[in-house]
């Protein structure tokens, strides 16, 4: 007691409870909590950037950026060069039994570019012949007999086209202004006149076209078939689960009574727990069977099948946050209602529903984005074909079945890598946009609701 | 004032009886189609998989190119995988919820965005997760370890199972953080502020006495996660996941079967589709019995937690 009392009370200790020593642990044990609470922050970027950046090598500009496609596309017209010889094909003179070069077989006289023509088969000579010799000769005439005398040199310069007094009947003949039966050449298909046999000038004309073909000669990347089959799945299981979920709601929350309740809600949480393989693996077998019964389908798995598969994974969802909006609705708002003599229906209808619609809309949102993304039941139940038509008995592919199904067998670093992880990120930016419109919607309606009444 | 024409207030017209008989009947058709549904399912696989569901099937391997025998290395497949992934995705998810409950003021940035970053992966498609795990875990740690341990005869840059099990805990981490902060918050106030009061500092009171208090919520999280993380095949489908091993894996840098991507395989790539049905739905029956018992372990634990807050 040095000093005296006078003194204490003049200067009272503070009060610093808390300002005890501090221990290191524990300094580290918070600083570590709340540098791991940002994970989820820096995830979200993380996956973000790492799915980007594979992807990014679409978006660079420069002009060997798609060197796939250029090492298979078509042989330049030139004259025959050495180097090009092996693309064309090899005519085969059954009696020399040797193979000849088409350019041997075309220094006969004719054109250097009649070899894009479609190649004519002369039975009499079994040489292939130019089809502009053959135009030259069979025009108007009788047909040319099979099997007469083969009277050609070894380097088919032929004449069949004088052979045709022996038999003016029915023999077969080829004629190929009748029958134009190219035969295919190799990296030259003359008959499909598509202009983007020719590769594509840039990924972006590519993308947008209208044939998926990753594995084709010439890669065709376009994305319309896939988004197509992906808006046909989801408008189907959103049509179908939708009503199924939202109805089923109404019913447990509002009309059931308690013993109901408590059998049916942990039911439709259990329907909730199955994997997606699980329901993708019951729509291949049991369900595909049923539809095609019912319909007449011919094909087995089809976008039906699909949507009705993703309905079976959305429906918990939709139940569920709708069950949860209409029961947090405020009771005095129902009995207030009732008491107004409404019936049960009228209340549930025109004053719940209404009251609960943010949480139902957000209910319906989710599912979307959900069903949008589910990769297992739609690559076992939707025929994995890229078909871009409307019929809803037509095979599908979707986004996420592409990605599934050729992640595993694409070339490391390959446009074709890229392309798939690109539409990885289109599945993120649509399902990130949906889940913003919900926050921000919901959040607004709420406040709103909360602030007004 | 003619009487017979009045209408008392709690009589209603034949109209709207007749509505709302239609009107509930229509919901419960639904409640009865969903239900209806997930019973024809069950009864569906039972059929199909009961003949050749035993012990055996359980604790044999393959034979026969997958078309006999067992589906024991998917089992110890499936199963190492969720420990792996529980490992380094719980502790993780503990630490979020324990920041968004104890030290965030609610209405701060980070708190909110912390929270939308939640609600956000729990939005993300599953196979977007396996590209990420692609991308990042393989690409991006799994080259960079190989460049940074230089020659160890493990090959760290390609499909293993550390990867697919952190690939997991990142799909799974909302689950965990939604269920540890339910636990979190089913922990009376009036305990925290007690433990203040007698002196103990803020992280004190955390971990001597509101962690135990919510260590069985905890545990609903975790078995939440792990029967999620059991049940998807689409991010493993690429980052690790095999159809057929020569031995079991025991590296993390093993690839491992599964018992989803079996059933996957089996349903879709199988050479002899009659043989092999039987299996497909015995698959299915123990990927099933799985994940329900781990769902009802984890509601069990629940109520009983709600059961104790109540008192």
């Amino acid at each position: 007691m040095t000093e005296s009392r006078e003194e204490v009370l003049k200067n009272p200790a503070p009060i610093n409870i808390q300002k005890r020593k501090r221990y290191l642990g524990e300094t580290i044990a918070e600083t570590t909590i709340k540098v791991t609470a940002s994970f989820s922050i820096l995830l979200i970027f993380l996956i973000f950037i790492f799915v980007f950046k594979e992807a990014a090598s679409l978006f660079s500009t420069s002009t060997d950026e798609t060197p796939a496609t250029e090492n298979v596309s078509t042989p330049t017209e030139t004259p025959a060069t050495a180097p090009e010889d092996d693309l064309k094909p090899e005519v085969y003179n059954p009696e020399t039994d040797l193979l000849l070069e088409e350019n041997q077989h075309r220094a006969s006289g004719v054109a250097a570019t009649d070899d894009l023509k479609p190649e004519v088969y002369n039975p009499e000579t079994d040489l292939l012949l130019e089809e502009s010799q053959a135009t030259a000769t069979t025009t108007g005439e009788a047909p040319e007999s099979y099997g007469a005398d083969i009277t050609e040199s070894p380097t088919g310069e032929t004449s069949g086209e004088t052979k045709t007094e022996e038999n003016p009947d029915e023999a077969e003949s080829y004629n190929p202004e009748v029958e134009d039966m190219p035969l295919p050449t190799v990296g030259n298909d003359p008959q499909v006149e598509e202009p983007e046999e020719v590769a594509p000038k840039t990924i972006w004309h590519n993308l947008l076209g209208t044939i998926w073909q990753p594995v084709s000669e010439i890669p065709k990347f376009g994305l319309l078939p896939l988004l197509v089959g992906t808006a046909k799945a989801t408008l189907i299981s959103i049509l179908i689960g939708a009503p199924l979920g939202i109805l089923a709601a109404i019913y447990v929350a509002l009309f059931a009574n308690r013993r109901v309740r408590e059998i049916v809600k942990p039911a439709i949480e259990l329907l909730a727990s199955f994997p997606s393989v699980v329901i993708g693996f019951f729509c291949m077998m049991t369900l595909a069977t049923i539809v095609q019964n019912l319909f007449g389908a011919d094909y087995r798995l089809n976008a039906l099948v699909g949507g009705l598969g993703l309905a079976i994974a959305i429906v918990p969802i939709i139940f569920t946050l709708t069950e949860d909006a209409l029961s947090s609705v405020p009771g005095t708002l129902r009995e207030a209602s009732l008491a107004l003599g409404a019936t049960e229906w009228e209340t549930a209808f025109k004053v719940i529903l209404p009251a609960a619609t943010p949480g139902v809309f957000a209910a319906v949102l989710l599912g979307i984005g959900r069903a949008f993304g589910e990769t297992m039941i739609a690559l076992m139940a939707t025929g994995n074909a890229a078909l871009a038509t409307w019929t809803i008995l037509d095979p599908i592919r979707t986004f996420a079945a592409t990605i599934g199904a050729e992640m595993g067998e694409v070339v490391w670093g390959s446009e074709h890598y890229s392309i798939l992880f690109f539409l990885g990120v289109l599945l993120f930016i649509f399902t990130f946009a949906m889940n913003a419109i919900t926050e921000i919607y919901v959040k607004q309606r709420l406040i709103k609701r909360f602030q007004g009444s | 004032m003619n009487t017979e024409n009045l209408q008392t207030s709690y009589e209603t017209s034949r109209n709207k009886k007749l509505i709302g008989l239609f009107a509930v009947g229509i919901t419960l058709f639904a409640v009865v189609a969903i239900v209806g549904l997930l019973i024809s399912m069950l009864g569906n696989f039972l059929i199909g998989g009961l003949p050749h569901f035993s012990w055996e099937f359980l604790i044999e391997a393959p034979r026969n190119n997958n078309t006999e025998g067992g589906i024991f290395p998917a089992i110890y497949g499936t199963a190492l995988l969720v420990i792996l992934m529980a490992i380094m995705g719980v502790p993780i998810g503990t630490a979020t919820a324990i920041y968004l409950t104890e030290y965030a003021r609610q209405d701060s940035f980070f708190a909110r965005s912390v929270r939308f970053g939640v609600n956000t992966l729990a939005g993300v498609p599953s196979i977007v997760f396996g590209l990420f795990g692609l991308g990042f875990f393989v690409q991006f740690v799994g080259k960079g370890a190989d460049a940074a341990l230089g020659n160890t005869g493990i090959v760290w840059g390609q499909p293993a199972l550390i990867w697919a099990a952190a690939t997991l805990a990142v799909l799974t981490l909302p689950v965990v953080i939604v269920s540890v902060e339910e636990a979190l918050r089913a922990v009376p106030r009036e305990l925290r502020e007690a433990s203040l009061a007698l002196g103990a500092t803020k992280w004190q009171t955390i971990w001597k006495v509101v962690l135990p208090n919510a260590i069985t919520g905890i545990m609903t999280g975790l078995i939440l996660a792990v029967s999620r993380g059991a049940g998807e095949v689409a991010p493993i489908l690429f980052v690790g996941a095999v159809y057929s091993l020569p031995e079991l894996p025991d590296q993390l840098s093993d690839q491992f079967m599964h018992l989803g991507y079996h059933l996957f395989v089996l349903s879709t790539q199988s050479p002899d589709v009659n043989a092999t049905m039987p299996l497909q739905y015995a698959t299915t029956i123990v990927l099933l019995l799985l994940t329900f018992a781990l769902n009802f372990i984890a509601i069990f634990i629940r109520s009983r937690l709600r059961g104790r807050a109540l008192k």
